[in-house]
Formats: structure tokens, sequence, C-alpha cells
């Protein structure tokens, strides 16, 4: 049985369709990247896999699960922009990560000094230990979008979607947070979505990429139909899969 | 080949746009006396005329005789009591003052968040509040007064009456304006919408908060004013409403004076609070 499972979803706006008949199957651990134009239903596809909105038909099931009906702690999310809490400290964020399930929010005496010391490891980690105490508006936007990972990762999602994550970022400081997640990806082997408008970040760090488009087409009316999955890539090497040979062949070979 | 357009010459100072002209240190502080010293100047000057035409003028009278009632006023007893009334005056309308604007704060602080967070409480109560806000509390006045007497409480309630709608919309809207993914991103750690209330909305809130009660403060001023000079027998507005029928236009220019001074201090408090607890809210204070 597959970990997530999307089965013909359907979102209408308005009775303006965005989405339809969206049937994806995927396993755990698998990095999912999402392309597509604008306003096919990317942002959409993820929103209902967040279950901050619901499908106006299907389901989206995670792990087994009934279909969620709000957000919660088995979904992370990353957003392009504000996705770190302006009034807390770049520590604190990252302690409301596991805090800001208690009844008041908060930690108090040894569990305080605990989660603060766990804290400080995931900063070292995102390279960000020389700013715990600084407040996010003074840290770069690489910075923000490596806090935001790590304040998701805090609360130990089974799922890490991520909208846009890079979008904003220079192409330079792009290239370190692809590490920065591949990295993360190794170690903890967690699950994730990216929505991205980068064909090459998508192919680069994706297992998968899909792609959202519109099937069916009316000139007429452009907003007629929705969008829906059109390509299922298989992106690992890079995009082309089964060019390695997965036997020793025991044939010597020139250099 | 000579260049056909002549290079342009060098831009001097004055040349620059007007938007652009900003003042230097000297220049700032020196502005900014200047209105402070014309308005006196201006107020001096029409009083020695007037004292030069009748020497019992009392409606300008000389700044030196308002300086003189203003060390009178502070330092002097009543002859009857003993009391020097104007700190009486001033204590007990600061506590009408602070007490109504604090209960405005409060209830304006919860309602507004209620109404910002939970779609069913707007639904319940924006429009009530938008309807309330447009009935002039001064029309009520004389309702409070029946109601509630002619006592402390009736000028507290005219206080709140007159600044709680507006504290309770723009903390509503301010609400409201927190970005959609930050409330989004609470849950996903987990948070129920108590903590969202608490840990995320209301510290974001907070520096509005203090904003409004900044702007509250001048309408709070006014309804304690018309309340003290309507019925009362102690505080800054009865006291000059008092003296209004004696002409006394020194007593009335230092009590007007330092309400003016009392009124800049605690907007200069509460916004040096907002800068000292809320340093990421830089910004827009």
């Amino acid at each position: 049985m597959s970990f997530v499972t999307v089965e013909d979803v359907f979102k209408t706006y308005a009775r303006r369709p965005i989405l339809e008949r969206v049937n994806v199957e995927v396993d755990e651990g698998e990095f999912i990247a999402i392309v597509g134009a604008s306003g096919c239903g990317k942002s959409t596809f993820l929103r209902l896999l967040l279950a901050q909105e619901r499908p106006s038909r299907g389901t989206v099931s995670i792990a087994g699960a009934p279909p969620a009906r709000e957000p919660g702690l088995d979904r992370g999310i990353v957003f392009q922009r504000y996705s770190v809490f302006p009034h807390m400290t770049v520590r604190e964020n990252v302690v409301a990560g596991e805090c800001l399930r208690t009844r008041w929010g908060r930690f108090f005496g040894d569990q305080r000094k605990a989660a603060r010391a766990r804290a400080d490891e995931t900063l070292a980690r995102c390279g960000l230990d020389h700013m715990a105490d600084a407040y996010p508006a003074t840290l770069s936007g690489g910075m923000q979008q490596r806090l935001a990972i790590g304040q998701a990762l805090a609360a130990k999602p089974r799922v890490l979607l991520l909208d846009e994550p890079f979008g904003a970022l220079d192409p330079g400081t792009r290239l370190s947070m692809h590490d920065f997640l591949q990295d993360l990806r190794a170690e903890t082997g967690m699950t994730v979505f990216m929505v991205t408008h980068d064909l090459e970040e998508a192919f680069k760090l994706g297992d998968r990429v899909l792609v959202f488009d519109k099937p069916r087409w009316d000139p007429h009316d452009p907003t007629a139909y929705g969008a829906t999955i059109t390509y299922d890539f298989d992106a690992r090497d890079g995009g082309i899969p089964f060019q390695n040979l997965k036997e020793d062949t025991h044939v010597l070979q020139a250099h | 080949m000579e260049p056909a357009v002549a290079p342009p010459r060098a831009r001097r100072r004055t040349d620059m746009r007007l938007i652009n002209l900003t003042p230097g240190r000297a220049l700032a502080v020196f502005l900014t006396l200047v209105p402070f010293v014309a308005v006196f100047v201006a107020y001096a000057i029409g009083s020695e005329i007037r004292l030069a035409e009748n020497a019992a003028d009392k409606l300008l009278p000389a700044p030196s005789t308002v300086g003189d009632t203003m060390v009178r006023l502070t330092t002097e007893g009543d002859r009857r009591t003993g009391r020097i009334l104007f700190w009486y005056d001033t204590w007990a309308s600061i506590k009408r003052l602070g007490l109504g604007i604090g209960i405005s704060a409060t209830l304006g602080l919860i309602f507004g968040l209620a109404i910002g967070l939970l779609p069913l409480v707007r639904s319940l109560l924006a429009q009530f509040v938008a309807v309330l806000s447009m009935i002039p509390p001064l029309a009520l006045l004389p309702i409070l007064f029946i109601v509630f007497g002619l006592g402390e409480l009736s000028k507290v309630v005219l206080i709140v009456v007159g600044t709680l709608p507006f504290i309770i919309r723009d903390m509503s809207q301010r609400t409201l304006e927190i970005p959609q993914e930050l409330l989004v991103k609470a849950q996903t750690l987990g948070a129920s919408s108590w903590v969202i209330a608490i840990r995320v909305a209301l510290p974001q809130v907070m520096p509005r908060l203090i904003q409004a009660v900044r702007l509250s403060l001048g309408p709070a001023w006014l309804f304690l004013i018309a309340a003290e000079a309507i019925a009362s027998d102690l505080g800054l507005g009865y006291r000059i409403f008092l003296v209004r029928r004696y002409l006394a236009m020194d007593v009335i220019l230092t009590y007007v004076i330092w309400i003016t001074l009392l009124a800049f201090v605690m907007d200069w408090l509460l916004r040096r609070t907002s800068k000292r607890f809320f340093p990421w809210a830089e910004e827009g204070l």
C-alpha cells in the first residue's frame, strides 16, 4: 500500500474547475517535484495535500489514515514567504516546532532547557547557530528558508510540503539550499512534495517529477476545464533512470 | 566633432528636487522649534497689545502672569481645605482616563482577537460592532448619567463607550491581516486555536494595540473633559469649566498646557513601551 494516496480528486472554486481527476500514489521516502505553468493548480494541489483545503470530490490520505479535515502535525509546510514567526527569535522559532502542540504553547523548566538544547543542534545543522538570538527580519532570504525548514522538521512531520521554497532566492543561495535539502533528506528519509517553477531544480532534487497541465482546452473559455497530472517522470539519476547496469558484468572496461 | 549637447553642469544643492532636500541635525532641531516659538511670540505680542490698551484685560494675560499662576496653582493649597487642587484634579482625571482606556484596551484586544480569528464570532459580532461604532458617544452621555449616576462610573463608561468600538475594529482588522501562512504553519506544528491565539496572534497584534491606544487617547481626553465639565466636583475638565465663569484665562491656560503635556508624555511612554517590548515590529511605529 502506498504512503500517500490521492484518489480521483477534483477541486472547484465557484464552479470553476481547477483540478480534475487527479490520481497519484507515492511511496514513503519519495521526493516528488511538482511543476507546471502558473495557474495550473500546483499550489492548489499542495493545499489539498496540506488539508488547508478539502477536495470537492475524491480523497487524499496519508499512511492509510482517514482524509484530514484541517492541517495537522503529520504534514509540515514551508511557504515561499511568511514561513517563520516574526515575533519569535530564531531559536524560539525552532522550539515552537515542538512546543506549540502543548496546552499553553510553551515549555517550562527542564523541558524548556532540553528543547532549547535540541533547537541549538537543529540550528547548527542549518548553519544558523550564530543567529540564534536574532529576529527573523534580520536574516537573509536563504537563512529564513533554512530556518523555516528547520522549524518544520523540528515537529517531525510524516510528509514535508514545500511551496516554491526557493522561488525568491538568488541562484547561488538556491544551489546551497539544494545541498542543504539533499543532506537533510539523506538523513531523515522523509517524504517530500515540492512545488517549483524551475525544471532544472525539479529534476535535480526530485525522484519523480509530476507535471500539471490542462488536458482539454477550450479556446473560447480557457477556464472551462481544470488541470491534472499529465506526466509523471522518473527523475532519478538526473531524469535518465535505467541507464545503469544493475549487475556486475565482469567485463573489463577500457579507461 | 563637437558634442551636440553641452554636458550638464554640476547640480548645486539648491538645484535638487525639494523631496530630496533633507535637513542636517542642527537645522532639524531649529525647524522643530520654529512653530513653538512662533506661537509663543505671537501670543506674547497679542497680550502686550491688549494689555497696553487696558491693563485689566483678562482675555490674554501676560506670559509672566500665566507663569505666576502656574506656580501658585501647583504649590499653594486651597484656602478652605488646604488641598492643592491642581494635583487632586490631575489625579482624579488620570485615574478616570487610565481606567477607561485600560478597560477599552483589554476588551478591545479580547473581542478583536476573537472576531479576527474565529469566523463564527466574526459573523456574530463584526457588523454589530460596526453599527455600534456609529453611535455618537456624547449623545449617550445623558443616558449614562441616568443609568450610572453622576459618579466616577458614568465618566469611565463614557470613555469606554467612546473608544472601545474603534479599538475592537482596529484589532480585528489587524488580526485578519496576519498572513494566512503563519496560521497554517502554526496548525502544522500542532497548535490549537487557543495556542494560536496566545502564541501567534496575540504577540503580533500587541504593538498594534499600543498604536490603537495612542490614537484613542485624543478621543478619550475629549470624552473625559466633556463628562467632567457636565457633572463632577474634581478633575482637570471640571476646573477649566468652573473658572471659565470668572474668565480666569491664566488658570485655563495653565490647565490646557498641563493636559497637553500629560497627553504628550502618555503618547511618548506608549511609543517607548512598544519599542522596548516589541523590537521585531520596528517598522511602522
